[in-house]
């Protein structure tokens, strides 16, 4: 019996990956663990609110002399800011591929309707979208400073408080640090399926790391604003 | 027992359809779902009217062929199939909902009817063993590990119905592609075409318009045999594996 071989070349990794809708989803899942390895750095930093002005806008700066004397000065910060924009950009673009396909796949709802999936799963397109659009706002207000009441540089401390004196400041903050929260539990989990790391023996574990980020991360956050609200932090 | 139906009627592929009311009456709790639209269609051919058409096969749960999507339920709110679904589930005077499978990649052909065949070309597409033909191997030959043959067995339960795709909201067929490429892929006698029939399998399931998996999980509950979730994590685990290792067949 003489089987027919292959003769053409198998395509490279990036582009089966690309290519597939397994392998697109590897892409957001690896993208998504990276900006949440970067949460959870941040959420510890932010906690440092507490202690004081001095130690916050210390700390601010010592983020930009990381790697020093190797790395020049807010070298590190921008190798962090390029590997997040990168992440962005991938997460987002495979998660606007595949929804586009998967909306494409039901075309003819049913006429019998009822709530499907948990709610942390049906809200991870809207509250992807709700988190990007925060990301934008986040950077205008205490990155480039452009919309914030105080925009001292060099001050985040203050920068801060001053944020988190306005109304409309804290809404956008919650309403998004609720949506991170709901979007990390379905998404560190799926993640580690998608991934190939989840078992039917691991599973109650992964869904317990995953609530638990969500919450750390969430309740971490919405400490800031409640802190400047109820006058802990001025 | 007296039950109104909303039927889906679509007289062929390209003609609309809409949800159509009927009145059915004298229907016994221990009839099957399929019998209490046998009694309709019945009624509907002495009317002079044209029956409603409907898959269906064995009508003792093991071949795949019925489906139905009743009351937003795949296969309706008992887990089995539509044909192992009696009457006793639903109580006198209730309203049902009968729609067929929704998928950009299952068509639908005429009333309650899909085309399935996307699922035969994902078979086609490595959903086997190559095997010389000649006589059966002794059975013992191949020692297989019983944790390994409890897991293919699992998946190999699948009978192709499609009510994971019909459950899914993204029209998704990775719990039927993983239930197939687990089955095969965990048996020694599977290994030769371990990487290949993954691959292939899924870009066949990319090919015919099925949507991604977003772990929503509804598939697994609407599987009549029970295919667990995790099917598909050890697929996209195979997947990956094969993507790196390259294909060997």
């Amino acid at each position: 019996m003489v089987l027919a071989t292959r003769t053409d070349r198998d395509p490279s990794l990036l582009r089966t990956l690309w290519g597939s809708t397994i392998g697109k989803k590897a892409v957001m899942a690896v993208s998504g663990l990276i900006m949440l390895g970067y949460l959870v750095a941040h959420v510890a930093g932010n906690l440092k609110v507490f202690f004081g002005p001095e130690e916050f806008n210390g700390y601010a700066h010592w983020l930009r002399t990381i790697g020093a004397p190797v790395l020049h000065y807010e070298w590190m910060l921008w190798i962090v800011r390029v590997v997040l924009l990168a992440s962005i950009v991938a997460h987002a673009v495979s998660a606007y591929q595949l929804s586009r396909r998967d909306i494409r796949a039901r075309p003819v709802k049913y006429a019998h309707k009822r709530p499907r999936a948990s709610y942390a799963t049906r809200t991870m397109r809207w509250g992807g979208i709700i988190v990007g659009l925060f990301v934008v706002w986040h950077i205008l207000d205490l990155t480039t400073l452009t919309v914030n009441p105080n925009a001292q540089p060099g001050r985040p401390y203050e920068n801060v408080v001053a944020t988190f004196s306005t109304w409309y400041g804290n809404v956008i903050y919650l309403v998004a640090m609720l949506a991170v929260g709901l979007h990390v539990r379905h998404g560190f989990w799926s993640a580690a399926q998608t991934l190939g790391a989840g078992s039917a023996s691991r599973d109650r574990a992964l869904k317990t790391v995953a609530n638990g980020l969500a919450l750390v991360l969430t309740a971490g956050f919405v400490a800031v604003p409640v802190a400047v609200m109820t006058g802990l932090v001025s | 027992m007296r039950l109104t139906l909303r039927v889906w009627r679509q007289r062929d592929a390209g003609a609309p359809g809409a949800m159509t009311t009927y009145e059915v009456d004298g229907i016994s709790e221990d009839m099957s779902f399929l019998e209490m639209l046998d009694t309709l269609n019945e009624r509907l051919i002495l009317d002079g009217e044209d029956p409603v058409a409907f898959d269906h096969d064995c009508r003792e749960g093991i071949c795949g062929a019925c489906s139905l999507v009743i009351n937003g339920d795949a296969h309706g709110p008992e887990r089995t199939t539509t044909c192992q679904l009696h009457m006793r589930s639903f109580a006198d005077g209730d309203s049902i909902d009968v729609e067929p499978w929704r998928a950009a990649a299952f068509p639908v052909v005429k009333d309650l009817v899909v085309d399935r065949s996307a699922f035969d070309r994902i078979i086609q597409s490595g959903g086997y063993v190559s095997v010389p033909t000649g006589s059966a191997p002794e059975a013992h030959a191949t020692p297989v590990p019983k944790a390994d043959a409890d897991h293919a067995f699992e998946n190999a339960e699948c009978i192709g119905c499609g009510a994971c795709v019909a459950a899914c909201p993204n029209g998704s067929a990775m719990l039927f592609t993983a239930a197939k490429v687990n089955h095969l892929n965990v048996l020694p006698q599977g290994a030769p075409e371990r990487e290949s029939r993954v691959l292939d399998m899924v870009a066949t399931m990319d090919a015919e318009g099925f949507g991604g998996c977003t772990l929503a999980g509804e598939c697994a509950t609407a599987c009549p045999k029970g295919i667990p979730l995790p099917s598909i994590t050890a697929m996209n685990k195979e997947w990956l594996r094969a993507t790196r290792k390259g294909r060997k067949s």
